[in-house]
């Protein structure tokens, strides 16, 4: 009898603690979910770039997600001088392009347009579209600088090649490419 | 089984507010404003996609031309609980509408199509400009008008109205304005350029003409053309323009409430265990 | 708030601790052994659900900070942002915006359960005191935070209560071009009660410890105003009190979740939901439900100067009430005539506070005029004869004798309470 009771007490005891800490837990959601990106920033998270206008050796920068991204359209000399590198010398393998597999080599042929399905011939080899933040702290690297005549971190001296990739310096990761596709001849959607 | 208990939980808690609401629709209370049956009203309420999407068209094809929305960005229209648009027609839609971008390279502001992103474009470039456009008058915006008016309701019915959920005001008044247009009545005297409403919270004159007729807008789904439909469903858009998150809060609202009597019940056992011993 | 705690350090973490900071018996003290009295009922329970509720404006509001634009361009539609795109923005803000009204509903009546048991008496008066200056801190902060959506009724409210200051003699315009930080209601004016309607909050936070640490020096008082004499007449605060304390405060969130979830905007006025216009003010402007009666007292007096005075005075008189009341008699259980004039003083102030809600015109003037002169007479004259002419009844002999007694299986009570009675 007296077990019984201390056994039903327990059970009750139990409950209500059950069910107080499932309502905490779910009170807490919204608290922590309204510190995510709102509805207005998800809205913008993807920009259409027409690309016809980036003549040979510029670059233009757009704003994607409150970063930078640059385009580049390559001269010869710099395609030229992406492809010669042999892989086993890049400090980081991987493409780092969000339209590939994440374990894709770093060749230039995976770092430029051509290597998005549905890429204008024209622009595959030429056309180069990266988040313009290096991947050491967050600063915006230099174009057509440092010892790779790529970009050039400022910051604490990165230097990336004429296909983004890092070679030298603190920065651990390839210039990243932002997910993209070309929606028509001459516009690219990112993001 | 859950299902079977909670829609009967749902029927109890809805059989009991019908109860609860019934004498109170009936009020009045000398008040011109009418209350009317909307589908959002009540702790089950929600929008009927197909009149809000009735009450756009009315938006857009007449109170547009003078009237902002300008806390309304299209991509709402394709939010959950909206008017139920794919992003595809929301993007399409978005594209009749111009709006101003810029600067670009060389410094100029520049005309582009609307995207989802983009907010609806207003009439008129301030407010300035659209009361020289409306005889003096500004046409307000109506992203929240069917939050920012009602109609006092005196005693007793606002202490009434906290038990029976009234909080549809703002819809009931928008349509009473828009059935409100009467023959001046010959003890009144209205100014030039104004129009005789017997609903408008400001007076006797109002400076909007009476904006809706019959046949004025053509409904693809049939349903009637009429002065009465279209500030139905055009009052209804506008709760939501006020109020887009309204079914999310209700449907977390059953749920919190429910959560709520349990856990109160499961806390007064455990309340009267602990005291079982204890003369207070 | 310690000195009860019997808690002795089991391990050496906590003996290492105890020695440095005394934290644990502090805690243990104050919310676990304290003895409090066994016949407290839910009317006392709206101190713990003060708190509770204290709390969730605070972590909202910290939340509804992060999203908030205080400038007088950007501020309404920041708020509407947060309505329309932040994930539960809508929530957090209905929260914040009825919590105001849900924090005050539970402090009224703790108020009034303070008036009624006469707690503010002999040795508690620090503990009203200082709830009167929370109450203070309360409406400058709630004033304040309805400035911030930047809507019709706060750009006016804060307009026409700011222009209180003006009524002072000589410095009165300075004071409010100084608080104003310009020559009307503006973008300073916004910003300064930004910063401190996020500051105050925390000053409460404090004056509430003080609040709790003062009747913990004294023991709570209880529904006879009897002292405890023994330990028959007390239970540790846990877990009798804890858990009493979160049924009620569960129940009140019922309370808060149908007007959050169902009736949110009900609380609030209309012309708020359209951005402040300088050029025009609406029709006729109400303040929010909880500072009406005081509100009605204001423009109950046909002087500017006196109707301020009056106003500050009603809150004012609360300092020195327990200096007021002749009676020393705690407990209106056993104060036949205070009991009555206590009803009626309350239903005056619910009187008050609907005159408040109506335009100061007509018969609503005399009303409010006899009912402003009700709530002084109440505190400065009633109270003071009371003590002299009310007889009172017998008081039990103990805590434990009177819950017997209504229990109805002790001895009679009445007559060993008979030695009690005060001459």
């Amino acid at each position: 009898m007296e077990m019984g009771e201390a056994t039903r007490r327990d059970f009750l005891y139990i409950a209500t603690g059950a069910v107080g800490a499932v309502g905490v837990g779910a009170l807490a959601w919204p608290f922590v979910s309204q510190m995510n990106p709102d509805a207005s920033a998800l809205a913008l998270a993807s920009i259409e770039v027409d690309v016809s206008n980036v003549a040979e050796g510029q670059q233009i920068k757009v704003m994607w997600r409150g970063k930078p991204l640059f385009i580049r359209s390559r001269t010869d000399k710099e395609i030229e001088e992406a492809k010669a590198i042999d892989l086993a010398d890049l400090r980081d393998p991987v493409a780092r392009n969000m339209n590939l597999a994440e374990d894709a080599p770093a060749t230039d042929e995976n770092r430029a347009a051509g290597g998005v399905e549905g890429t204008a011939a024209e622009y595959g080899e030429k056309l180069l579209i990266m988040i313009g933040v290096c991947t050491h702290l967050g600063c915006i690297p230099i174009g057509e600088a440092g010892d790779f005549d790529g970009w050039f971190c400022p910051c604490h001296g990165s230097h990336y090649d004429t296909a983004g990739r890092i070679r030298k310096g603190p920065a651990p990761e390839n210039l990243h490419i932002p997910p993209y596709q070309f929606i028509s001849d001459t516009v690219v959607k990112i993001g | 089984m859950k299902t079977l208990i909670s829609t009967s939980v749902r029927a109890a808690v809805a059989a009991a507010f019908v109860a609860v609401a019934a004498p109170a629709s009936a009020s009045g209370e000398g008040s011109h404003i009418e209350r009317q049956s909307w589908t959002f009203s009540g702790p089950f309420g929600q929008y009927d996609k197909q009149q809000l999407q009735r009450g756009f068209q009315v938006y857009k094809e007449v109170c547009s031309s003078c009237h902002s929305l300008h806390l309304i960005a299209f991509r709402n229209l394709a939010e959950p609980g909206a008017l139920g648009y794919s992003e595809d027609q929301v993007k399409a839609l978005a594209a009749q509408y111009t709006v101003q971008d810029g600067p670009n390279d060389d410094g100029d502001m520049f005309e582009r199509s609307a995207k989802p992103s983009d907010h609806f474009p207003a009439p008129f470039p301030n407010k300035q400009a659209a009361m020289v456009a409306n005889g003096g008058s500004y046409p307000p915006d109506l992203s929240l008008i069917a939050k920012a008016r009602a109609v006092e309701r005196g005693f007793p019915w606002f202490v009434i109205d906290a038990f029976t959920q009234y909080q549809e005001q703002g819809p009931d008044y928008i349509h009473a304005l828009l059935n409100g247009y009467e023959d001046i009545p010959e003890d009144v005297e209205i100014p030039d350029g104004k129009y005789y409403n017997t609903s408008f919270l400001g007076g006797d004159a109002i400076g909007m003409p009476p904006p809706l007729f019959e046949d004025l807008v053509e409904y693809a789904d049939g349903s009637p053309q009429t002065v009465e439909q279209y500030s139905q469903d055009v009052s209804a858009f506008l709760m939501w323009a006020a109020e887009p998150k309204l079914e999310e809060r209700k449907k977390i609202g059953f749920r919190v409430m429910i959560f709520l009597l349990v856990f109160a019940n499961l806390l007064y056992f455990t309340k009267k265990k602990i005291w079982r011993n204890i003369g207070h | 708030m310690a000195g009860h705690s019997t808690y002795v350090p089991q391990s050496k973490a906590t003996r290492w601790l105890e020695t440095r900071l005394p934290i644990i018996s502090l805690v243990r003290g104050s919310f676990v052994d304290f003895p409090t009295p066994k016949n407290l009922n839910y009317w006392w329970t709206f101190g713990g659900i003060a708190a509770i509720v204290l709390v969730a404006q605070i972590v909202t509001g910290v939340v509804l900070v992060m999203h908030y634009t205080g400038h007088v361009d950007m501020a309404f539609n920041s708020v509407e942002h947060i309505m329309r795109d932040v994930n539960y923005g809508w929530l957090m803000r209905y929260l914040h915006a009825n919590g105001a009204s849900m924090f005050f509903i539970a402090v009224y009546i703790h108020i009034f359960r303070g008036l009624y048991y006469g707690s503010y008496k002999a040795p508690r008066e620090i503990s009203w005191i200082l709830g009167v200056v929370i109450f203070l801190l309360m409406m400058a902060t709630a004033f304040m935070g309805y400035v911030l959506p930047w809507g019709q009724m706060s750009f006016w409210g804060a307009t026409v209560i700011t222009n209180l200051f003006t009524a002072i003699p000589l410095v009165g315009e300075s004071i409010t071009h100084w608080l104003w930080g310009g020559f009307a209601v503006g973008n300073p004016t916004l910003n300064r009660f930004f910063s401190l309607h996020y500051l105050l909050p925390f000053m409460i936070l404090g004056v509430v410890m003080l609040h709790i640490w003062a009747f913990h020096t004294t023991g709570n008082n209880n529904p006879t105003g009897v002292d405890p004499k023994s330990d028959k007449d007390t239970v540790p605060f846990h877990p009798y009190y804890t858990m009493k304390d979160l049924f009620a405060i569960v129940v009140f969130l019922l309370l808060f979740a149908w007007f959050v979830f169902y009736v949110p905007n009900y609380m609030g006025h209309p012309d708020n939901y359209t951005e402040a216009d300088p050029l025009v003010t609406p029709a006729h402007i109400v303040p929010e439900w909880y500072f009406l009666p005081f509100y009605a007292i204001l423009r109950a007096i046909p002087d500017k100067l006196g109707g301020v005075v009056a106003m500050f005075g009603a809150i004012a008189v609360l300092f020195i009430l327990p200096w007021l009341d002749t009676s020393r008699v705690r407990s209106a259980t056993y104060r036949p005539v205070y009991k009555q004039f206590f009803w009626i003083f309350a239903i005056v102030c619910v009187f008050l506070g609907w005159l408040g809600s109506k335009p100061a015109e007509g018969w609503y003037v005399y009303a409010a005029r006899i009912c402003t002169a009700y709530y002084f007479i109440h505190f400065l004259i009633i109270l003071a004869l009371l003590g002299f002419f009310e007889k009172p009844k017998a008081l039990p002999a103990s805590i434990n004798e009177a819950v017997l007694a209504k229990n109805g299986n002790g001895q009679p009570s009445g007559a060993a309470a008979a030695p009690e009675t005060k001459a």
